[in-house]
């Protein structure tokens, strides 16, 4: 038999319990692959010894991913998804649940942390240039993640069923309706009923509890094998599998995952708790942020609330999408006739030119061409929407620098980062207030600069002065 | 040919064949579960039509009728009000409602959008993504406009509507605000739901 050809477990840190917990190991093992997993995932995976601040985001979302299921776990026995009895069941939870309060504030304040985490872990990606090949598979996997956690967010804030939960949903489902042709039939279909209501409410709480989460475990999975089939990158951008010892055939600049780095994730989860843990016990609806007051309404179908916004998470795409309006579509006409003439000008190779000329004539003929062909600017404001959230697949094949890391790009590249992190920030920001005229400007301006960071990536990254990069890590 | 040879031709026409039959197997056994998710038998039958009861609406005042789970709204304007829908001709997009002539019926397709100007019957919902405007009926200067007429504001995008529920030039919402068919029973009964025949 082959299971039983497989060397025996040894341990030596159980003291007396050596030899017994030697055998259950062995016995595991030559039926299961628990120490080659153990050893490629754990105690000899070698990551780079540089990680700094910003790799603790990473083992904290996981740490947030496994909050949530185990609190939504304990509130789905709780919650009842019917609309007649959503809100009740909430208040429910809220009042007469033994630490039912604590289980759903965990499980809120969650949510808006889980957000706070995924993108500071993008930001660090951002910088050091993580995207990059060979991680491009491991940054798409991790954008799918962060597409599901916002389908996941939306589908959950529908059901405590309050007034921004309501409308919330009612203008998401509403976007699908603006795409041309089967718009209204998708909304339809996508609600079960003709406007937002319990066929909405109770799927809303199928794709919460069942669906998304098991896409999200396997996509979690999926980003951690891409990530250790390639090995990790760091703040210096360089790949530390280029030097190894000749000895071991170890990276010289790697240390295992485990002990190192689970002790240092470990302090990441204690220093991160005790901060959850002040806005949980203190501030658990974070002045509106977390928990819009409106939700304490229950939803009514015949009023909109005088002022609805998402979420946090979300505003910078709402922003977007409340930018484009009928004086915008000239001067998006107009971008996409600038890039045109950019590829025209700068690029050689001439399918790329004629491909750009035709999409740019199709996006023109659509945006101002003749009157009857011209789409809604609701249309290309949802266009604009999606765009924006997946526009970041795209990072891997347009940064064209030679190197990976912030430390070692030029001025050009700096500032692009600088202007997007400001642009998101600004973006979200008018997000959660009322629209009036200077902040439509404003959140216009802001939508170029957005799009610009990527769309132009690949000339300033290519023009920029960069530094040469080290040999090895700098520590 | 010896028995152990493989006719690697045959072997992929039959994984191409087996492959599409699948394939097409397993699209068709989405059909009931897509299928499912459209809108229940229930759901349909529940868009009867309703009355409204204008009797004891004051002039300048506003009522909401709740209508296939849409709000509907019915507003009794007075002599001032629908001189600035004449006034705001020149603001809104669609000043005669021609652009998608499904949202407002033949009897309704009037300057003041109705059927009696004194009586506004409108669906209350946004035809930008949904939300259900407020009503700002009182003609003077506000945030999101220096000159305001009277009307509705949709606090969720800013689209603004006259008030015969005509949309603003320049806004996030394409279209006027729907008119649904409805009819009187009497001067003072509405019923929605249901054309007006004859007229």
């Amino acid at each position: 038999m082959a299971a039983a050809e497989k060397p025996p477990v040894t341990i030596t840190c159980a003291g007396p319990l050596n030899g017994v917990l030697s055998g259950v190991l062995t016995w595991v093992d030559q039926r299961f692959p628990l120490m080659s997993l153990w050893r490629d995932h754990l105690a000899e995976y070698y990551a780079p010894k540089n990680f700094n601040f910003w790799y603790y985001f990473g083992s904290l979302a996981i740490f947030v991913l496994v909050l949530q299921i185990v609190t939504g776990i304990f509130l789905t026995m709780h919650y009842k998804a019917d609309a007649t009895q959503a809100f009740a069941s909430v208040e429910y939870i809220m009042r007469e649940v033994p630490g039912g309060w604590l289980i759903r504030y965990l499980h809120s304040t969650g949510a808006s942390f889980f957000f706070i985490v995924v993108y500071l872990h993008m930001f660090r990606g951002l910088m050091y240039g993580s995207y990059r090949k060979p991680r491009e598979l491991t940054w798409i996997f991790g954008m799918v993640i962060y597409l599901c956690l916002m389908a996941e967010a939306f589908f959950g804030y529908l059901l405590p069923w309050g007034q921004m939960s309501y409308w919330g949903a009612q203008v998401i489902v509403n976007l699908f309706d603006a795409i041309p042709w089967v718009g209204p039939t998708l909304a339809i279909w996508i609600r079960g009923d003709y406007v937002v209501a319990d066929a909405t409410l109770n799927r809303f709480f199928s794709f919460h509890v069942v669906a998304i989460p098991l896409l999200l475990l396997g996509l979690v999975a999926a980003h951690i094998m891409a990530l250790h089939e390639v090995g990790s990158n760091n703040p210096d951008g360089v790949e530390i599998k280029k030097v190894k010892d000749p000895k071991t055939g170890h990276p010289v600049d790697g240390i295992p995952f485990h002990p190192y780095y689970t002790v240092k994730d470990t302090l990441g989860v204690v220093v991160f708790a005790i901060v959850f843990c002040v806005i949980l016990f203190f501030m658990p609806e974070f002045g509106g942020y977390f928990l819009e007051y409106n939700n304490f309404i229950p939803a009514d179908p015949l009023k909109t609330p005088s002022h609805i916004a998402p979420v946090w998470y979300f505003t910078p795409y709402y922003s977007i999408l409340r930018a484009v309006t009928e004086d915008f579509m000239i001067f998006l006409a107009l971008g996409v006739a600038a890039y045109v003439i950019l590829i025209w000008r700068t690029l050689r190779d001439f399918r790329i030119k004629i491909a750009a000329a035709v999409v740019g004539a199709v996006l023109i003929f659509f945006m101002k061409g003749p009157e009857r062909f011209v789409l809604d600017p609701k249309v290309w404001g949802v266009a604009l929407m999606g765009a924006g959230t997946l526009i970041y697949f795209l990072l891997p094949w347009l940064d064209r620098s030679p190197v990976k890391s912030i430390r070692y790009k030029g001025p050009l590249t700096k500032t692009a980062l600088t202007l997007f992190v400001i642009a998101f920030c600004v973006l979200g920001y008018l997000g959660t207030l009322s629209v009036t005229e200077g902040r439509t400007y404003a959140a216009q301006l802001f939508t170029f600069v957005y799009f610009a960071f990527f769309l132009l990536m690949p000339w300033y990254t290519a023009m920029d002065r960069t530094k040469p990069e080290p040999a090895r890590v700098t520590g | 040919m010896a028995d152990n040879e493989l006719d690697q031709g045959k072997r992929r026409f039959l994984v191409a064949a087996t492959s599409v039959a699948g394939g097409i197997a397993g699209a068709a056994a989405a059909v009931p579960f897509v299928a499912s998710m459209l809108p229940s038998e229930r759901a349909k039958a529940a868009g009867a039509p309703v009355e409204a009861d204008i009797g004891n609406l004051a002039p300048g005042e506003m009522t909401r009728v709740e209508w296939r789970g849409k709000p509907v709204w019915v507003v009794r304007r007075t002599q001032e009000m629908l001189e600035t829908v004449k006034q705001s001709d020149g603001r809104v997009a669609d000043p005669k409602s021609e652009r998608r002539l499904e949202l407002t019926p033949e009897y309704a397709r009037n300057e003041f959008r109705s059927i009696k100007p004194e009586y506004l019957v409108v669906v209350g919902i946004c035809t930008h993504l949904g939300c259900s405007p407020v009503d700002k009926f009182k003609a003077q200067p506000e945030p999101f406009d220096a000159d305001w007429n009277g009307g509705f504001y949709c606090p969720c995008h800013g689209s603004l509507f006259d008030l015969a529920g005509r949309v603003y030039k320049n806004k996030p919402a394409p279209d006027n605000l729907a008119v649904p068919p409805h009819t009187y029973l009497s001067d003072s009964t509405i019923l929605i739901g249901v054309d007006q025949k004859g007229a």
